[in-house]
């Protein structure tokens, strides 16, 4: 690991001008910084630790319904709010499939949303990565990809954003509150992470500085509670990253769909909002034909970018699937394996 | 460079000048407080050999920069028998063979206590399973393992039941 130097702000305001210097880093849970310095991926000059920080580790719910959730939030203990995953099961789901117990114990809401692709190609420091080293190409075209992307991939960079968590959260339009030199603003989810284009080391759209403060889920959000799934295809049960993952979240009324919404992980190099699907299914009923229709929209677009044409057909699959365990409404509570297909749901037809 | 930061491990309060802001808890730990139950398997937080309890909370101490956790509680495995008499979970794993070469038990009996604490797993030995899925064992002990761990979760409840009544 490359020498650093080692500041700890007792400020958000001294944390950003601090984190503003070039060569500078956050540093909180550390889960996937640490790693990726280690490997020598990540060389920062300066670590900025925001885990001392006050006042960024409270769920609170606002005047109006909706819920505040610090940056410095464990994943774990989010999962675990009782008050929370009722509100949430679709969040609190991706949440438990994720990574292990220890991380999930470590890991922060602000970090989850900054963690980097997990490419092969990214993590080898002697591998050719147009994110690593703009203008080095991308040894992943051509090499070993079938876990790549399928959608909004250009011709620099086919890796995929690794988050479960965002995937429900771009579903139900959480919102990233972030504070910079010029103070705070908020920023939709689902306009945060950008697609890779001419410019893959560019993965969101925080400037130098810009600090992660909290995430808000809007009231409307809970209105999805009832029926709000999690799906998430794996290579083995537990502690893996998605090869395809899929939220679904359901405003019903009777057996027609009044609100579906949405979203893939494992797809892309950003959690990927379905809005064609969505507008497929609104009004529809909610039987297997109409989620194989959507499923079929949300895919429309997607193409391979390398041995991973699979990725597409099983997506869809996902989806539909997700759809039909979301209509089938959420359970009590998570299950043994969360997000897993795996795992036996009685009354629903696993194959829709 | 010189950090100062305060840990208390095992019970024990140190006060401890780090020279370099690298250190990790388990290079801490093993390297300069002659902790070495703690395990370093892959250093990357795949394995779960360097399992502790940090301020209640089972993590991957080869994950967490020493310095960053200034105030911290820290529990170890030297620090979970009392005297000569073993903590449940270690007694469970000895019952139930939770183990062969034993280099991941220490990770392995820190995150079942982590586990057991946190109360979501239960009875059920799928949540468990699942739940201890952060720790591998390469020689496959993963039967005794989930046994070990139901069973010590049966001894505390009762325990705590005992001093509840």
């Amino acid at each position: 690991m490359k020498p650093f130097d080692y500041v700890r702000p007792k400020t958000i305001a001294e944390a950003v001008a601090a984190a503003a210097e070039p060569g500078a880093v956050y540093l909180a849970g550390g889960t996937n910084l640490l790693d990726l310095m280690k490997g020598g991926v990540s060389r920062p000059d300066r670590l900025v630790d925001v885990t001392h920080l006050p006042g960024l580790d409270e769920i609170e719910e606002l005047p109006g319904g909706a819920v505040r959730i610090g940056a410095l939030v464990r994943n774990a203990e989010l999962a675990h709010d009782r008050d929370f995953a009722r509100r949430f099961p679709a969040v609190a789901e991706a949440l438990l499939s994720g990574a292990s117990a220890q991380l999930r114990n470590a890991a922060t809401v602000g970090g989850n949303l900054l963690q980097r692709t997990r490419c092969a190609y990214f993590y080898d420091a002697a591998g050719a990565c147009n994110k690593r080293a703009p203008g080095a190409g991308c040894d992943a075209r051509g090499g070993d990809n079938r876990l790549h992307a399928v959608l909004g991939f250009s011709e620099h960079c086919i890796a995929t954003h690794p988050s479960d968590f965002c995937v429900p959260l771009v579903a139900l339009d959480a919102v990233v509150e972030v504070e910079g030199k010029a103070g705070r603003r908020d920023i939709p989810l689902e306009n945060f992470h950008l697609l890779p284009g001419d410019t893959p080391d560019r993965e969101t759209v925080l400037a130098p500085g810009d600090l992660v403060v909290a995430l808000r889920l809007p009231a409307q959000a809970a209105q999805f509670a009832a029926h709000a799934r999690y799906l998430k295809v794996r290579e083995r049960t537990s502690y893996a990253f998605a090869v395809v993952s899929a939220a679904a979240a359901l405003r019903m009324a009777d057996d027609r769909i009044e609100d579906p919404r949405i979203a893939l992980g494992g797809v892309a190099q950003k959690p990927w909002r379905a809005r064609e699907a969505e507008e497929a299914l609104r009004g529809a009923r909610a039987d297997a034909s109409s989620f194989r229709h959507a499923a079929a929209a949300a895919l429309a677009d997607a193409k391979p970018s390398g041995d991973n044409a699979f990725k597409i057909e099983l997506a869809r699959r996902i989806v539909a699937r997700a759809l039909a365990l979301a209509a089938a409404g959420s359970p009590e509570r998570v299950a043994a394996l969360p997000a897993s297909p795996l795992a036996a749901i009685s009354g629903v037809a696993a194959h829709a | 460079m010189a950090l100062s930061t305060t840990l208390t491990i095992n019970g024990v309060t140190r006060i401890i000048e780090l020279d370099d802001p690298r250190v990790t808890l388990l290079d801490l730990l093993r390297e300069r407080l002659d902790l070495t139950g703690t395990k370093k398997g892959c250093d990357r937080g795949q394995c779960g050999a360097c399992t502790v309890i940090v301020d209640g909370r089972r993590i991957n101490s080869c994950l967490a920069l020493a310095v960053s956790h200034d105030g911290a509680r820290v529990l170890t495995i030297e620090g979970v028998a009392e005297g000569k008499s073993l903590h449940p979970v270690q007694e469970a794993f000895l019952a139930h063979d939770g183990l062969q070469c034993g280099f991941c038990t220490p990770g392995q009996i820190m995150s079942a206590i982590g586990l057991i604490e946190e109360g979501q797993a239960g009875d059920d030995p799928e949540r468990v399973r699942e739940g201890m899925s952060g720790n591998l064992c390469r020689c496959g002990a993963y039967q005794g393992i989930t046994e070990a761990v139901l069973d010590a979760q049966r001894t505390l409840a009762a325990q705590s039941r005992k001093e509840v009544a």
